[in-house]
């Protein structure tokens, strides 16, 4: 009933050799002879089944994943892996997510890792709760294991008996540990796994349901707000809150340093004292901002720690054609659509915070710094907000709810961002450059690659010291702000997906971390992998005008991956893609591929689009785009992340940045930051998911971020001619390239 | 004390009078499905339904909306009995996050009130000023388009049974 592992067996397939197997079997032995065996996914970190999958003596189970819905559907795919190796209806699966005192601690919701890391862990853990029923079942019936099947909730036997998975359990029966290699269903054998399942979550969220932590209203709630200060770094000099605490329903002023919050009992009431509060402030501005118009020259000069993360062969290979290209990426926003919002109340010591973070394990850490409190006497719970994208303010607004909270004990705290702080205040995807070089031999093939990508941070997520939450930074006795860390290669951060997939004989790329922040910055999807394929693949189109190929063909020439070969020729065909084609005036398709991160999903996508030769704006078309995900176990799901991802991008790429003076952040509105409107929304996106059966997850909630980006330099370049390497594309500056 | 007619139940309200509607939907009435965005009228996460038209909740205060017809998502429908709207955004998968969805279906419930089939550019006209940023675009097209042709098979459905 139960197949070999997936990979052994394909081996097997494919090669039909006793001696390959073995050969693949070595590394296994290795690993059990060093005591070390690997378990899948985060069972490495957390392996007792007990604390992923329960079941009652009714038969009711419950699945505990520490990673968060954020609206990537992930609570459906992972229903979808316990059930399908449990063998129960979906609907029989209760999922609890990311809580402190509940859930395994999975760290952060982020970098598409949800289902290589959680989805693999309970998929393995439910395969095995079913090995250990079935192991039960035939202690309990007296026959052999291979006498009985799991099928329903129940294990039936040849000869007709059965037995409800309730009645096996005793206890302890799941507490111990989690074995390196599970029992997993053969793929073919799959009825929930890669079938339509519609996402649980979307019919509450569709009529009214409370869902989302703005929702929640526990009893006695007060409404806070807070009053932010005009810059970054301002101090609160003066302020005689006497007026705004004697306003109708005002319940408290809160002040601590520059922290300064109004909690009232009504939701409007706390924002007119909010106003009232802001209007009496007298601050001291902090330190001011460089000049917007010179800031990449301003963060080239700043010092750098410069890593070679690529050196291959000989770089500095002249050839017949050397091909040189610098690319910019301004500040962008999360601009989450609800602001950031969290609960708290303080009562007996202890702490509990209602929040939308991506990981409520290291937020929880982080509060319990900042509050001087044992990290046991804070629990977080995740609740779902707004999408957010990466590190928006979730943890910030968490951090001031608890800040008030403790201010008034025993009452629950709510807070929400106004807009013009969350625009203001988040920290943004960083600014970022890039210069590429590279010579072309006189078969138009690559033969020397050399690339630089200069980048602050991209995470200032608050792992445990509290400096990195945006108001401890402004308590009476504040907490610096900890020195930022790049992320290591191979995911990498400012130089994820800087190391080119193409086949380069002699290549050099060199990652130039910058530590000092002019701007507050972290993580924004996809992060430095949306800057360098946009960098690479506008690149690899103005390499290929100069060997004189097609793009795609010339992308097809140097890569060796079978998948990425079969994502681009997808891509290609679906869209109907002829080298040469001719279009109206005015009109250019594009195409990108890249392999998120190197290692997760591989995304090609093409696209068509308009140039409106009066003013440079663009009108977007058709999209088609193939994805492989390895193990497809939503469908419908890749084809919404991959949808949205593009649209996002799309919206950043043609009209998004961040704007500042030298007194602080200007872009603090959807009018001062404009994001794409329906009018301005592509024509159409067509998704085709390539599902690898029995191969692993690959993470791709951020594939589609860098190749829509490029796809859309690129079909600009082939409509109008010209191309554009700096960020966004907008139709200011294809007007002035194109010289009307 | 402000009355307000909110999906065909009067409600006496105790607040003060410049209070936007949609706190007093989310939090007198605790209707959850209008969400706050901007508080500006730039987003459309706040939209309801006022005497048919769609209306930026968030800045519009209750004075005005004495004998005004308001509706809510909650009105078009619930988890058991969507309304036509709800199930065609349910069968499209029309959300991410899902917290712009309620705005953009009043905005369509309007939308579809005053033009039964609209054309495409029609309708993302109307949705224009509805933002979505998890990038659901596509699908609430789809959805929208989904809807008006369910609503015209019902109207169509109701005109055969009364004859």
């Amino acid at each position: 009933m139960n197949a070999m592992p997936p990979l052994t067996r394909r081996l097997l397939l494919t090669t039909g050799g006793a001696l390959v197997v073995s050969f693949a079997l070595l590394p296994k032995l290795a690993a059990l002879a060093q005591n070390v065996p690997k378990l899948p996914g985060d069972l490495d970190k957390t392996p007792m089944l007990d604390s992923w999958i329960a079941i009652d003596a009714q038969g009711r189970i419950t699945v505990f994943a520490g990673k968060a819905e954020l609206g990537q559907g992930i609570k459906t795919a992972l229903i979808q892996c316990a059930a399908e190796e449990i063998e129960v209806d979906p609907a029989g699966i209760t999922l609890i997510t990311a809580d402190t005192e509940r859930t395994p601690n999975e760290g952060y919701t982020a970098g598409s890792h949800s289902m290589q890391d959680c989805g693999t862990a309970i998929l393995n853990a439910a395969a095995q709760v079913r090995g250990i029923l079935i192991e039960l079942a035939a202690t309990r019936l007296n026959l052999p294991a291979e006498q009985l099947k799991a099928t329903q909730g129940t294990v039936v036997a040849n000869d007709g008996r059965s037995v409800r998975y309730g009645e096996l359990l005793t206890g302890q029966d799941l507490h111990r540990p989690a074995q390196p290699t599970s029992p997993l269903k053969d793929p073919k054998n799959f009825v929930v796994i890669g079938k339509p399942m519609q996402r649980v979550d979307i019919p509450g969220k569709l009529t009214g349901k409370p869902a989302y932590v703005q929702d929640m209203r526990p009893n006695g709630m007060l409404q806070a707000r807070v009053v932010r200060p005009p810059s970054y770094g301002a101090r609160l000099t003066q302020l005689d809150a006497g007026a705004v605490e004697t306003m109708p329903g005002v319940v408290k002023v809160v002040r601590d340093g520059s922290f300064l919050a109004v909690a009232a009992q009504g939701e409007f009431q706390a924002i007119d004292a909010m106003q009232a509060l802001s209007a009496l402030a007298k601050w001291e501005q902090g330190p001011v901002l460089p000049e917007q118009t010179t800031i990449y020259d301003t963060i080239r000069q700043l010092p750098s720690n410069d890593t070679t993360i690529l050196d291959k062969g000989t770089p500095g290979q002249q050839g017949a054609h050397t091909v040189r290209a610098t690319y910019h990426r301004p500040y962008q926003l999360h601009g989450s659509i609800g602001p950031s919002c969290a609960l708290a109340i303080f009562e007996a010591d202890k702490l509990t915070v209602w929040t939308h973070s991506q990981g409520v394990y290291p937020l929880r850490n982080a509060l319990a710094d900042m509050l001087h409190m044992p990290q046991q006497q804070v629990h977080c719970i995740h609740v779902e907000g707004s999408g957010c994208y990466g590190h928006n303010a979730a943890d910030d607004v968490a951090a001031d709810a608890a800040l008030i909270a403790r201010a008034i004990p025993g009452r629950p705290i709510r807070v929400q961002w106004m807009r013009e702080d969350e625009h203001g205040w988040e920290p943004f995807g960083p600014a970022m450059i890039s210069e590429a070089s590279a010579s072309l031999d006189a078969n138009g093939k690559l033969i020397d690659w050399q690339y630089d990508v200069w980048s602050n941070t991209h995470s200032t997520r608050p792992e445990g010291p509290a400096g990195n939450l945006l108001a401890a930074g402004y308590l009476a006795q504040p907490f610096a702000q900890p020195a930022p860390k790049p992320i290591p290669q191979p995911e990498g951060g400012g130089d994820r997906n800087a190391i080119p997939i193409y086949t380069v004989p002699n290549a050099r790329v060199i990652s130039h971390f910058i530590s000092q922040m002019p701007l507050r910055v972290s993580a924004l999807r996809a992060l430095g992998a949306y800057h360098n394929v946009f960098s690479i693949e506008s690149f690899m189109d103005e390499l290929a005008h100069a060997a004189g190929a097609d793009p795609v063909e010339f992308r097809l020439r140097h890569l060796d991956d079978s998948r990425a070969h079969d994502v681009v020729t997808m891509a290609a065909k679906e869209f109907g893609w002829q080298p040469d084609a001719k279009l109206p005036r005015g009109h250019g398709r594009g195409f990108a591929f890249a392999r998120y991160k190197n290692l997760a999903a591989y995304c090609a996508l093409a696209l068509e689009l308009e140039v409106e030769h009066e003013t440079g704006a663009v009108k977007l078309g058709r999209i088609v785009v193939a994805v492989d995900s390895g193990q497809a176990v939503n469908h419908d799901g890749i084809r919404n992340q991959i949808e949205g991802a593009i649209v996002q991008s799309a919206s950043w790429t043609l009209y998004e940045e961040v704007t500042f003076g030298r007194d602080g952040i200007t872009s603090r509105d959807w009018s001062s930051f404009p994001m794409m409107r329906f009018p301005a929304a592509p024509e159409s996106i067509e998704v085709h998911v390539i599902d690898r059966a029995g191969e692993k997850f690959l993470g791709t909630g951020e594939a589609g971020q860098g190749p829509a980006a490029a796809a859309i330099a690129n079909a600009i370049a082939d409509a109008t001619g010209a191309r554009l390497r700096e960020l966004p594309l907008t139709a200011a500056r294809i007007k002035a390239a194109i010289g009307i | 004390m402000t009355v307000l007619n909110v999906n065909g139940q009067q409600h006496r309200i105790d607040v003060d009078p410049r209070t936007p509607l949609l706190y007093v939907l989310r939090n007198e009435l605790k209707l959850n499905a209008a969400k706050f965005g901007c508080g500006l009228g730039q987003c459309g996460a706040c939209t309801v339904l006022v005497d048919h038209e769609p209306v930026f909740s968030c800045i519009l205060p209750i004075s005005v909306l004495e004998g005004r017809y308001i509706r809510t998502v909650e009105g078009l429908g619930s988890e058991g009995r969507p309304g036509p709207v709800q199930s065609a955004f349910i069968e499209e998968q029309a959300a991410q996050c899902g917290y712009c969805i309620p705005g953009m279906m009043m905005r369509a419930q309007g939308l579809l009130e005053h033009n039964a089939s609209p054309s495409d550019a029609q309708i993302r006209d109307a949705m224009a000023p509805n933002l979505c940023r998890c990038g659901t675009q596509m699908r609430i097209l789809r959805a929208v388009r989904r809807a008006a042709k369910a609503m015209m098979a019902d109207a169509g459905t109701m005109q055969e049974t009364a004859k």
